[in-house]
């Protein structure tokens, strides 16, 4: 075998690579994540909510927004509002605190919170300049995304 | 192997593949949805603008205050990326469809309000590839953002201009925002919506509610004994475009 001083070495650089995941990780547990829960009772048991409240999130806004049926009947006959801001939200009341540990724990990157507010926003952010005019260094007010902030002032 | 046992394993198999039956997975016994007790409900919802009284206050723009804080519609300075869902504009950009010289004259500086007309035939429903946007049984032309995929085939087909996109983020265009009612995010189309979610509470549309002068009438058109309704027999009125037969459901009182 031709190189092989070099080769072999390669090939060990490359699966040692390839395999920092496993090794990187070994023996080390992250531990499981522990959403605050609030006091009372949920729409339905804490397991069916832990293993399928995405599908029904994805069933009440197509029920409440397509077809007007805003109250939820559960299993044991109580009757809820159908809403993430107004329903989900007015009893988990941090959005950080329930939803965002277990979806960091699990990499999952659900995006209700693009239009939906969490109830615990307390403003906005001013527009952010993109990366690419910061770097060229060139000002706000010659690409037309005039800030609000600009806006105030006449 | 014999011919029977692999048949009796590719069924077997194909058990397995398929996954737990249906009955076998412990589900929720009783799903129920009810429409909300309380709601105002009609035929076809409609509205009433009169535009006389409006002209009394050309100063007032309550409803649309109203309106853009409790939907939080941005307020984008520069004029091509700016959102509305109610707004002024003048006659003859208004109703183009009634070229008069002496109109334009007499009606000049005098602001028509103007917002979505929720059609009975609408023709960006008709477009949408999504049916992001959908006519409820009730007349109210309602968009469902969750399925708007941003094509902009609505605000081609509606001959109105009351659909509005969303070219950049809104949030930071949005001063006090109403925590009951999400925001829109980047590529999404945007309109007024008739104020659905306060019907289902039972309360009248936020710019109605807003005007304390009382222009703005709001109800069911096929009711017959309906303010609206009686106004609009009772007095001149005339809707944007009619000729187009999309159908508006917005009517300016003018006479």
């Amino acid at each position: 075998m031709y190189n092989r001083d070099k080769v072999i070495p390669g090939i060990i650089i490359f699966v040692l690579f390839a395999a920092f995941p496993i090794w990187w990780g070994h023996g080390k547990s992250v531990p499981p994540p522990k959403p605050e829960l609030p006091k009372g009772k949920c729409v339905e048991s804490k397991e069916y909510m832990r293993a399928h409240h995405m599908q029904l999130l994805n069933i009440w806004r197509n029920k409440a927004i397509r077809e007007g049926m805003r109250v939820y009947v559960s299993s044991d006959g109580s009757r809820y509002w159908i809403g993430l801001q107004n329903g989900c939200m007015k009893c988990h009341h941090d959005k950080s605190k329930f939803c965002d540990r277990c979806h960091t724990y699990a990499a999952v990157k659900p995006y209700c919170w693009n239009c939906h507010i969490p109830p615990e926003t307390k403003e906005f952010k001013p527009p952010k300049r993109s990366a690419l005019l910061k770097l060229f260094g060139i000002p706000e007010r010659l690409t037309g995304n005039s800030s609000h902030h600009e806006y105030e002032e006449h | 192997m014999k011919r029977r046992d692999l048949l009796k394993l590719a069924g077997l198999s194909a058990v397995v593949a398929g996954g737990v039956p249906g009955f076998l997975n412990k589900e929720v016994k009783a799903r129920e949805y009810t429409p909300p007790p309380g709601a105002l409900t009609a035929k076809r919802w409609g509205m009433a603008i009169d535009i006389r009284k409006c002209w009394e206050h050309p100063e007032c723009r309550d409803c649309i205050k109203a309106c853009h804080h409790i939907h939080n519609v941005p307020e984008i300075p520069e004029k091509k990326k700016e959102i509305k869902w109610i707004w002024k504009d003048e006659f003859e950009h208004a109703f183009p469809d009634q070229p008069n010289e002496f109109n334009d004259v007499l009606l000049q500086g005098k602001p028509f309000l103007l917002l979505c007309n929720h059609c009975e035939h609408p023709p960006c429903v008709r477009v949408c590839p999504t049916e992001a946007t959908f006519k409820r049984e009730d007349g109210i032309v309602m968009m469902d953002y969750h399925r708007c995929i941003g094509c902009r085939f609505c605000m081609a087909a509606c001959p109105f201009g009351a659909r509005s996109f969303n070219w950049v983020d809104p949030r930071p265009y949005i001063r006090e925002f109403n925590p009951e009612f999400p925001t829109r995010m980047k590529g999404v189309v945007e309109k007024c919506l008739f104020c659905y979610e306060r019907l289902e509470k039972g309360q009248i549309p936020a710019c109605v509610e807003a005007c304390k002068h009382k222009a703005l009438i709001f109800g069911d058109l096929e009711d017959e004994n309906s303010e609206i309704s009686r106004v609009l027999r009772s007095r001149f009125s005339i809707r944007r475009k009619a000729e187009l037969g999309t159908g508006p459901s917005v009517f300016y009182l003018i006479g």
